[in-house]
């Protein structure tokens, strides 16, 4: 891991910083990936750039993404008798219609934070005499830790633990929100962590149905600003490629081992998304044979449609229609201390980098 | 394991258990003269001039022993810290701790023999303390509490509130290791070798600045829980100034920085438990950076900032691509990313 370093020394970052300042053509850029949000925002790359490069936030937060009824739902199942819910950490500041989970949990509901999906069997073997139910957000990046986590609790013939997926795969919205052409992109520089998995290839599609530049990128500083140099040149040529500047850790065809795992334990199944509705085939549902280990057969609960919070942006920032300081909300009523939607609260949320890392 | 080799409610029941608790404990925290085996400690009255400063903390960490150290050495330390914060010169500490139904002995043992070495280095004995015993569950292993008194003379005026305008920020060494050992321990990751807490007492580093450059050195502080951003927050509000950081000057081990990358976390939000911010007159920094640097627990000293009249934000950070932008205290508490 040392080798990250280099990839922040200003040696590589400001020659590649200079090139995207002589760039002449005015472009939209929008970056996929959460953390290439927050990034950007630590470097203070906005008010380096000209002012006709522009970036913009797209649906890549697994927080923000989550459905409203989901979040219910999983406050809803760590409030049943003889049940723990686990889940990563950001999840229990997401305001429910009812308050968050952590605010549930005052009240007496059940949950633990957990860094790994592993945890949670732990918390199965340790308390036997409850239901643990974990609670899984986000992409190809973290699924197949679930999918190994089911397994590992098939193996190890657990009858108390279950999953509740709300996981999501990556190219199926944007899809989504490239249909809108109000959105005008030029370019998407895409997500090193889900093309990991993935593979590089699984982007191709946007530069070949709407004619997009497209850049796999890594999370240092130089690894981003290489993305979005790449991404310029392509731009300025006129030319809709995919390039990859995250060869270090990204292959074409991602990592095969971890696709197997996807498919052994998930199938594509249709998700709620918040900001963009109902999206066929763009979630992963666990299969017939592991049905044992889903919540939503185990406990025979049905996703109740629920109410986003009145005035919150959410779904305009996630689909890149708004930057976050365009919400009424921002900054007035929602705040890292009062978050009124996930955006707020996720440390991959577009409105909590505006506000955490505000420029001057 | 048998009842022998735990922590039972009995240890907490005042008897025979109770006593034999105590002398376990005696056997690695001496204490001052057998003083700890009395409710209350006496201490001579401080010299003409010098005035005594008080402070106490409480240590809640999981894991409790950690690449580097352990809470003991934790709850030592970081009351030491406090005192030498406000330039004072640590004369006593006393030791409660509140101890888990079922903690193993050994552990506990292991924990009181952190804390007697600790306070044996720092030359600062414990002089009183008390145990109490919790059924399983109430309490997380064990919560130590620490409270320390100490000593400052007539001449010395440190304080939170004390920076001035043109002041420069200086940092003892590098930050978020102790966060970061933490929070990698608790997420079960086997980070690479040399990520370790960096707690330890700083005392002697301190004493010896201000012996040094007498008047020169205006507010000290300890950036702890929150990091080293929340505690600029802070200095910068009690001395009604603005704060501006450079990125670049900022001194962080590549292993806490790639660990950070790893999962997400910013070293300017994590704990630290042997450093300390020093907010110092513009002319002398140079000087002070070099003693520092020629004391261990300062090997990594660097300017990192710069104290300005406040405008509309309070503490500002100077990227390395030249962008400028707000440095917010932490809010909550920081969490590893999902994605």
């Amino acid at each position: 891991m040392k080798y990250a370093d280099e990839y922040r020394d200003t040696a590589l970052a400001l020659p590649l910083l200079r090139e995207l300042q002589a760039v002449k053509r005015p472009m939209r850029i929008m970056e996929i990936c959460g953390s290439h949000t927050m990034a950007i925002a630590k470097s203070g790359l906005r008010q380096v750039l000209p002012e006709h490069i522009e970036l913009i936030s797209g649906p890549g937060c697994p927080v923000c993404v989550t459905a409203q009824s989901h979040i219910d739902t999983m406050i809803e199942l760590a409030r049943q008798p003889r049940t723990r819910l686990a889940t990563f950490g950001d999840m229990f500041r997401v305001p429910g219609v009812h308050g968050s989970l952590s605010a549930a949990m005052a009240e007496g509901a059940k949950a633990a934070v957990v860094y790994s999906p592993i945890e949670a069997l732990e918390l199965a073997r340790r308390h036997a005499d409850e239901e643990i139910i974990f609670f899984a957000v986000g992409f190809e990046t973290t699924a197949p830790g679930v999918a190994a986590t089911i397994l590992a609790a098939k193996a190890a013939g657990l009858n108390n633990f279950s999953v509740f997926s709300s996981h999501k795969t990556m190219p199926a919205p944007l899809h989504a929100l490239l249909s809108d052409p109000n959105l005008a992109l030029d370019g998407l520089l895409c997500p090193g962590h889900v093309a990991a998995i993935i593979g590089a290839s699984a982007f191709q599609v946007f530069c070949d149905d709407y004619h997009l530049a497209c850049c796999v990128a890594g999370f240092e500083l130089a690894d981003l600003l290489s993305g979005l140099v790449m991404l310029a040149r392509r731009i300025s040529a006129g030319e809709a490629r995919l390039d990859n500047a995250y060869e270090r850790t990204v292959s074409w065809l991602g990592n095969e081992r971890a696709q197997r795992m996807l498919v052994e334990v998930f199938e594509p199944v249709d998700m709620l998304w918040r900001g963009l509705g109902m999206l066929a085939g763009s979630g992963l549902g666990l299969r017939d044979k592991y049905r044992e280990f889903d919540a939503a057969v185990r406990f025979s609960f049905s996703v109740a449609e629920t109410k986003e919070p009145a005035g919150c942006r959410c779904g305009d920032v996630i689909r890149g229609a708004i930057q976050p300081p365009a919400c009424p909300l921002f900054r007035r009523i929602c705040g890292p201390g009062n978050p009124i939607g996930p955006c707020m609260v996720s440390g991959e949320g577009a409105c909590a980098a505006w506000f955490a890392h505000a420029p001057l | 394991m048998n009842n022998d080799n735990i922590i039972t409610l009995d240890h907490g029941g005042g008897g025979q258990a109770s006593r034999e608790l105590v002398e376990l404990l005696l056997k690695h925290v001496p204490g001052q003269g057998g003083q700890c085996l009395q409710d209350a400690a006496v201490l001579a009255a401080p010299g003409p001039g010098q005035r005594l400063v008080f402070s106490t903390d409480s240590y809640i960490v999981d894991p409790i022993f950690f690449p580097g150290g352990d809470i003991g050495a934790l709850a030592a330390h970081g009351t030491i810290n406090d005192l030498a914060m406000r330039g004072a010169r640590p004369i006593a500490l006393s030791l409660a701790m509140i101890l888990e139904e079922g903690l193993p002995l050994a552990d506990l043992e292991r924990i009181a023999k952190s804390i007697g070495e600790a306070s044996a280095r720092a030359a600062v004995p414990i002089v009183t303390g008390d145990t109490k015993v919790a059924p399983r569950g109430k309490v997380d292993k064990i919560f130590i509490n620490t409270a320390g008194i100490g000593l400052i003379d007539a001449s010395v005026d440190i304080g939170a509130d004390k920076a001035q305008a043109g002041d420069v920020v200086l940092i003892s060494g590098t930050i978020g290791d102790h966060g970061v050992t933490i929070m990698g321990g608790r997420a079960g990751i086997a980070l690479r070798g040399d990520l370790r807490s960096d707690t330890t007492a700083l005392h002697y580093f301190v004493a010896r600045l201000i012996a040094a450059f007498p008047g020169a050195i205006h507010t000290l502080r300890d950036p702890t829980r929150g990091g080293v951003a929340t505690a600029l927050h802070e200095l910068a509000e009690a001395s009604d100034l603005a704060i501006e950081v450079e990125e670049e000057s900022l001194p962080i081990r590549p292993s806490v920085r790639s660990a950070c990358a790893l999962l997400g976390l910013d070293p300017l939000w994590l704990a630290n438990e042997g450093k300390c911010l020093i907010i110092c007159q513009s002319d002398k920094a140079a000087a002070i950076l070099t003693e520092m640097r020629l004391m261990p627990e300062g090997r990594d000293a660097a300017l990192i900032g710069r104290a300005k009249p406040y405008q509309s934000s309070r503490v500002t950070l100077r990227t390395l691509l030249g962008g400028g932008r707000i440095l917010s205290p932490l809010r909550g508490q920081p969490l590893p990313r999902i994605c």
